[in-house]
């Protein structure tokens, strides 16, 4: 075995795994989102967060504006709280948006939708640390399933 | 005289089998001494001993006055560097030259330039006569020249000792002549130190200064070639002689045949 | 009591061959990386990385396509073609890569690496090595654990980058999958840290494990014929049960825990 051939190998080898770390890198995992870049924190309180997790999404009409960085309970009234980290280019919401759980697809993954509230004198926008005062929960399967046999029932 | 190995009342076992039971030897400087015995008694064994591969149980083994057994790792390779040894099979390296092969001791152990390297490889290719092949690989040479390779590289760093583990076992008459002129024209003409570990007989004794035989366990017999011959002791005479029954018996020990066969009746 | 002692011999002769393989590394590891031995290593990634690369590339290629095929009828019963990205390349990032790349290394790489220094071994060559003042360990040992270490990540990368393309090809080319969906959905959806290094970690464990069991069994053959085709063996069926079950501890330590 000629050593010039063994290291051209060895060297093309090193290059495809380079490579394949850039795919990886580039076009399969997602790193940029929350870590790099400005963000921005807002809460927000749910009654049920349902198959929400930390990463999740945080989306305004579908565009992806930052993620949910922890979940903890409140220790006042035990309702979940989100903590959500959104991009500092997004900074202009007013008081009066609102957030809710929802599902991608039947089976899919859970985000939250926020969607941006009407501006009138006297709405400020959400800064750093505020809590969004309008939110809807995740819908639990088994509770509509309940919701709709007690109306069934109550009906006859 | 001066001695460059010094075996002193050496015992040394493998688990419960005891391969040698004080057994003492001496080897002198410049001179070739031989080593022989029956198959299986462990001359190589002998030779990893000396060469402080493998660590006696009791006694001693001085190489040119320090002690192999108690060395520190790092005097051990130090001292190694003064030996070769010229293994069985030739033990060259399969992944290289024959070139390669005899350059990697110097490679390894010096900071010669490739030149210098080059001529000196040339050099210890001609002592054996393998000057032709340098660029051969060592599946492509045949049994004696494997061994001739071996040798060149095992001179390549002009050692003081240097050790045969049945140099002549499997050669042509050929192969052989040349194996035991080298192994005497090397040593005098280099001013090695030789021990050569074998059993065969004829050609040990044309080229040996000075003969050991072992057999079970010790030294049966010591001399030159002349008191080797002449030795009134039953069991050198039935190795020289090659007999197959004698002191040393023709049976692995085992109860009578008659008692095996017959059972309990006997 | 025979079959006391027998259990009794049998902890006794592992433990010490365990004693064995440790030394056996720290005596290859304890000595400061010399420059003589990076050429070595050089060699030996070509040995047991380059090579072994044509059958990382087609098995990951393979087994991509083949789980983007399998996904997908699963997946469009319930509308959710869009999450097979997310399935190719979590399976392949998180198990199939490391795994399937270290069964196929023990297979390839480390039956070789056994066979090579046993018949070293049986040929003398290590003796001969010792006998000529070069430490073995340094010399054989070292750079084929080094490039062990080295190759299996990389090759395991390789493996997950061409499972994620090869999924790709049947997903998107073939079976009309939305391409951006294919991307975006797992870009959304894996994530560097917990995804991606986690398998490199995985990797990096099983390369210790397997070149380790390869170069011992080679190291501590039986020098006959015989001793050295049973270490072979014993190198592949050893090192794959071990890959299996630390992928399982692995598993539990970076996933189970959330």
């Amino acid at each position: 075995m000629n050593r010039y051939k063994t290291e051209l190998m060895v060297g093309v080898f090193v290059l495809m795994t380079i490579a394949a770390l850039l795919l990886l890198a580039l076009k399969v995992a997602n790193q940029t989102v929350v870590t790099d870049g400005d963000t921005y924190t807002l809460y927000a309180k749910f009654d049920n967060i349902g198959g929400l997790k930390v990463r999740s999404p945080v989306k305004v009409g579908g565009v992806t504006i930052g993620r949910v960085s922890s979940i903890k309970l409140d220790s006042d009234d035990y309702s979940p709280v989100v903590e959500l980290t959104i991009q500092a280019e997004y900074n202009a919401f007013p008081e009066t948006s609102s957030a809710s759980i929802l599902t991608s697809g039947l089976l899919g993954e859970q985000y939250i939708g926020f969607e941006p509230g009407f501006t009138i004198d006297g709405v400020e926008n959400l800064a750093d640390g505020d809590y969004i005062e309008d939110t809807s929960s995740a819908l639990v399967l088994e509770e509509l399933i309940g919701q709709f046999l007690f109306s069934r029932s109550s009906e006859e | 005289m001066d001695y460059l190995v010094n075996v002193d009342n050496m015992t040394f076992s493998r688990g419960e089998r005891v391969i040698y039971d004080g057994v003492s030897l001496r080897v002198p400087k410049g001179k070739i001494t031989a080593v022989m015995g029956p198959s299986g008694i462990g001359k190589t064994t002998l030779l990893k001993l000396i060469g402080g591969q493998l660590q006696p149980d009791s006694g001693d083994i001085t190489f040119d006055g320090d002690s192999i057994v108690n060395m520190s790792r790092r005097e051990l390779y130090q001292t190694r560097r003064r030996m070769s040894m010229l293994f069985q099979s030739g033990a060259l390296f399969t992944d290289m030259s024959v070139f390669d092969n005899v350059a990697f001791p110097l490679r390894e152990h010096t900071k010669l330039s490739e030149s210098v390297i080059a001529t000196i490889v040339s050099l210890k290719l001609q002592a054996v006569g393998l000057r032709g092949a340098a660029q051969l690989m060592p599946s492509e040479l045949s049994g004696g020249m494997a061994r001739r390779a071996a040798l060149a590289r095992a001179i390549a760093l002009d050692p003081d000792l240097i050790m045969y583990d049945e140099p002549f076992a499997g050669q042509d008459p050929i192969s052989m002549g040349v194996l035991v002129k080298l192994i005497r024209e090397l040593n005098d003409a280099l001013n090695l130190t030789s021990i050569v570990v074998t059993h065969d007989v004829t050609e040990v004794l044309t080229i040996a200064d000075y003969i050991y035989i072992l057999a079970d366990k010790r030294i049966i017999g010591e001399g030159t070639a002349e008191q080797i011959k002449h030795s009134d002791s039953e069991l050198v005479q039935q190795f020289l002689r090659g007999e197959a029954d004698g002191p040393v018996p023709f049976h692995y020990p085992a109860p009578s045949l008659q008692e095996s066969m017959l059972g309990e009746e006997v | 009591m025979n079959w006391i002692r027998q259990i009794g011999r049998t902890t006794l002769d592992r433990v010490s061959a365990t004693g064995r393989a440790g030394l056996m590394l720290f005596g290859a590891l304890i000595a400061p990386p010399s420059i003589k031995n990076i050429p070595l290593t050089i060699k030996q990634v070509y040995v047991v990385g380059v090579q072994s690369l044509a059958i990382i590339i087609v098995s990951g290629l393979f087994i991509g396509m083949v789980m983007a095929l399998q996904g997908y009828t699963i997946l469009t019963d319930y509308g959710a073609e869009g999450s097979l990205g997310p399935m190719v390349a979590l399976s392949l990032l998180r198990e199939l890569g490391p795994v399937v790349t270290a069964l196929l290394f023990a297979g390839r790489a480390g039956s070789a690496l056994t066979a090579e220094i046993g018949l070293m071994k049986a040929t003398e060559q290590l003796s001969s090595l010792e006998m000529m003042a070069v430490d073995p360990l340094r010399r054989v040992v070292a750079p084929r654990f080094w490039a062990g270490m080295l190759s299996m990540p990389m090759l395991a990368l390789i493996f997950s980058a061409v499972g994620i393309l090869g999924g790709h090809l049947v997903g998107v080319d073939w079976l009309g999958v939305d391409a951006g969906s294919y991307w975006s959905i797992m870009q959304s959806t894996v994530d560097w840290d917990k995804d991606v290094i986690n398998g490199v970690i995985k990797s990096l464990v099983f390369a210790l494990v397997v070149t380790w069991i390869a170069i011992f069994k080679g190291y501590d053959s039986i020098p006959t014929s015989e001793g050295i085709s049973q270490a072979t063996t014993q190198t592949v069926v050893f090192s794959s049960l071990a890959v299996l079950g630390l992928d399982f501890v692995l598993t539990a330590l970076m996933f189970g825990i959330e």
